[in-house]
């Protein structure tokens, strides 16, 4: 009975698994995860050494300007892989850094809870040297004093992993004072949350960061003139920040190679596909690859159904079609189909599915997470929530659906501080633009408002 | 798994304002969080994780002690408790079950996972057994999407759970 029990607990506890074997896995064509195990081991402080580990910081550190690092990393054209794609390399050059300015912080967006989304966990689990080497070189560029690695709670596997990779790169001297004997201190402290989809918005990362509720604020000032306390704060993506170290190791020219004519954006990405799909999982790819090479990656779809429409990076990307399959996901081409890449994780959705019961849970998780701070996404989304509840049982009204369009409209960007009213207003338009007739089969009043006010005006 | 025969342990509810000391352990664990912070209060999600460590959640008496600990306004560590969904502001079970219910793990039906918790337990969201044993509640994509539908049970995360599962599972916790 005990082994049963435990070997239970065995096989259904979770383990991050990339899904390519090492040895399709090379340090020119797999840069985030040529060195990773195949057994899902976290990979060894020595192990990362002897795989060129830290190299990019013994090169970089007192032998090129911050400048040149920051120019690097620009014309690489590093999109942010936690789902913005802004240019790093354009933040980069936009901290406030200089005589009389104060050295600012360096913190990793460690939050990964955009549904859909489990790409940053591997990289934090398998290979924290990585990301504490791009850490360092993004510190440098943009001269800050201190970083921090701001993880989400419930990754507690990554929590143990970070921790330990942070003493033994401190143990060596890449973290502390003087580092590889450039001049250059700089260190770095885990700082774990405590649940909060918002806190991955990058402003309120910062209030989060603080010790307060995590409210989002207005930009400009953007974080990177004022952050946390009030000093330069750039705040970079786990993938992101991985990409760095290569980048700096290998040259522009080789990073913007490995997209091979498939995308103006350079590099690879960690792309993924869950739902029911036969193998759900992970990969890392060329950027550009198409929505149909993961799907049959994944090795089509559950029980021979058909696809009937998918979000290409997240909950806060848009619904697209079957036929944009053939598309290749990098961020400005997704974003001409009214949707964004954002995270890069597709969640498929089959024929049989219902569109309407997907969108309330989406809209149930915005509404839920919404921090309340802004009054169209603190109000708004539990509308549309109960909206789309009635909708769901059937029940729905005539005009419901305009109901719906005008207040995604109204959440839109512009309307809050952050993104994530427009995150949830994204699902919810797209949603409505190629289903509409979902939406339609659950209005039950076609002729006339259900409700039809009972006391007439006038008459009473 | 029958779960409404016992009483819950006195111990984890006695605590109330006036009775609260904060563990000699706890403060100077809080005090050497503040090292890694430019100012105080930064330290106060970890300061509420440290109390709730030690006591399974945070007791009112908790917040003013944090508070003078770090030199911020009792209203303000209070306003940060309720914010968070990690920070248990009321007694929880012995063991927290923490149920993903975002896209993926909805696409792979993780309400029949939910139903069969509720079942087996006899608890709905937000609820705790009455012999203190386990806490039911929903937590945002768990980050283990291509194994949904998704569940933590205190610090371990499994994947896919299946609702035959569900008792066998939950009697590795005592």
């Amino acid at each position: 009975m005990t082994a049963s029990r435990s070997s239970l607990r065995t096989s259904l506890r979770y383990r991050c698994q990339l899904r390519q074997a090492a040895a399709e896995r090379r340090a020119e064509t797999h840069p985030l995860t040529w060195r990773l195990h195949d057994d899902n081991r976290p990979l060894g402080f020595d192990e990362y050494l002897d795989m060129d580990g830290y190299a990019a910081v013994r090169e970089v550190l007192g032998r090129q300007s911050p400048d040149e690092v920051i120019d690097q990393v620009k014309e690489a054209n590093v999109r942010g892989r936690g789902g913005a794609g802004f240019s790093a390399g354009m933040k980069w050059s936009l901290t406030m850094k200089g005589e009389g300015i104060p050295r600012g912080y360096l913190v990793c967006n460690a939050d990964e809870m955009e549904p859909g989304t489990f790409k940053d966990r591997l990289l934090l689990e398998q290979q924290p040297h990585l990301l504490i080497e791009g850490m360092i070189l993004g510190g440098y560029a943009n001269n800050s004093r201190y970083g921090y690695i701001f993880l989400r709670g419930e990754y507690v596997e990554a929590a143990r992993a970070v921790t330990q990779a942070l003493e033994e790169a401190r143990a060596a001297g890449w973290l502390g004072k003087d580092i590889a004997g450039s001049g250059f201190d700089f260190d770095i402290a885990l700082h774990t949350g405590a649940g909060r989809y918002i806190c991955g918005e990058e402003t309120a990362l910062i209030s989060s960061l603080e010790g307060s509720r995590a409210n989002p604020r207005a930009k400009p000032p953007f974080p990177g003139q004022s952050g946390a306390w009030g000093k330069p704060t750039v705040v970079n993506n786990v993938e992101t920040l991985c990409n760095v170290p290569a980048i700096l190791r290998h040259g522009v020219e080789w990073y913007q190679g490995l997209s091979g004519g498939r995308s103006d954006d350079g590099g690879t990405k960690l792309y993924g596909v869950s739902g029911r799909v036969n193998e759900p999982g992970l990969w890392e790819l060329p950027i550009g690859t198409t929505g149909q090479e993961l799907l049959d990656l994944a090795g089509g779809i559950r029980d021979s159904k058909a696809l009937k429409t998918w979000l290409p990076g997240g909950g806060s990307t848009g619904f697209l079609l079957p036929e944009h399959l053939e598309l290749p996901l990098d961020f400005d081409t997704v974003g001409q189909y009214g949707s964004r890449m954002g995270t890069g994780l597709l969640t498929v959705v089959t024929e049989e599915q219902s569109v309407v019961a997907l969108l309330r849970n989406l809209e149930q998780f915005f509404a839920r997470e919404s921090c309340g701070w802004c009054t169209p996404c603190r109000d708004g989304l539990p509308w549309v929530v109960k909206i789309l509840q009635s909708i769901e049982r059937g029940e729905g009204e005539q005009g419901d659906i305009e109901l719906l369009e005008d207040l995604a409209v109204k959440l839109g960007p512009g309307k809050t501080f952050c993104a994530h009213a427009p995150g949830a207003a994204m699902p919810l338009q797209s949603a409505i633009k190629h289903f509409r007739d979902e939406f339609e089969r659950g209005i039950s009043h076609r002729a006339r408002a259900a409700h039809e006010d009972p006391i007439p005006v006038g008459e009473v | 798994m029958n779960s409404t025969a016992a009483t819950r342990n006195d111990a984890t509810i006695a605590t109330d304002g006036d009775a609260f000391v904060l563990h000699g352990d706890d403060r100077r664990a809080i005090e050497h969080e503040l090292a890694h912070y430019e100012q105080p209060q930064a330290a106060c999600i970890e300061a509420l994780k440290i109390v709730q460590r030690r006591h399974g959640w945070v007791p009112d008496g908790a917040i003013p002690a944090i508070a003078t600990v770090l030199g911020v306004g009792a209203a303000d560590v209070e306003g940060v408790a309720t914010f968070y969904s990690l920070i248990f502001r009321q007694p929880v079970g012995r063991h927290v079950i923490l149920v993903c219910d975002s896209s993926s793990c909805f696409l792979t039906d993780y309400e029949a996972l939910y139903d069969a918790l509720a079942e087996v337990l006899g608890i709905r969201f937000g609820q705790t057994t009455s012999d203190g044993r386990f806490t039911l509640l929903p937590v945002c994509c768990l980050g283990a999407c291509d194994r949904g539908p998704a569940l933590m049970i205190d610090d371990d995360t499994y994947g896919p759970v299946e609702p035959d599962d569900v008792a066998e599972l939950l009697e590795a916790y005592a």
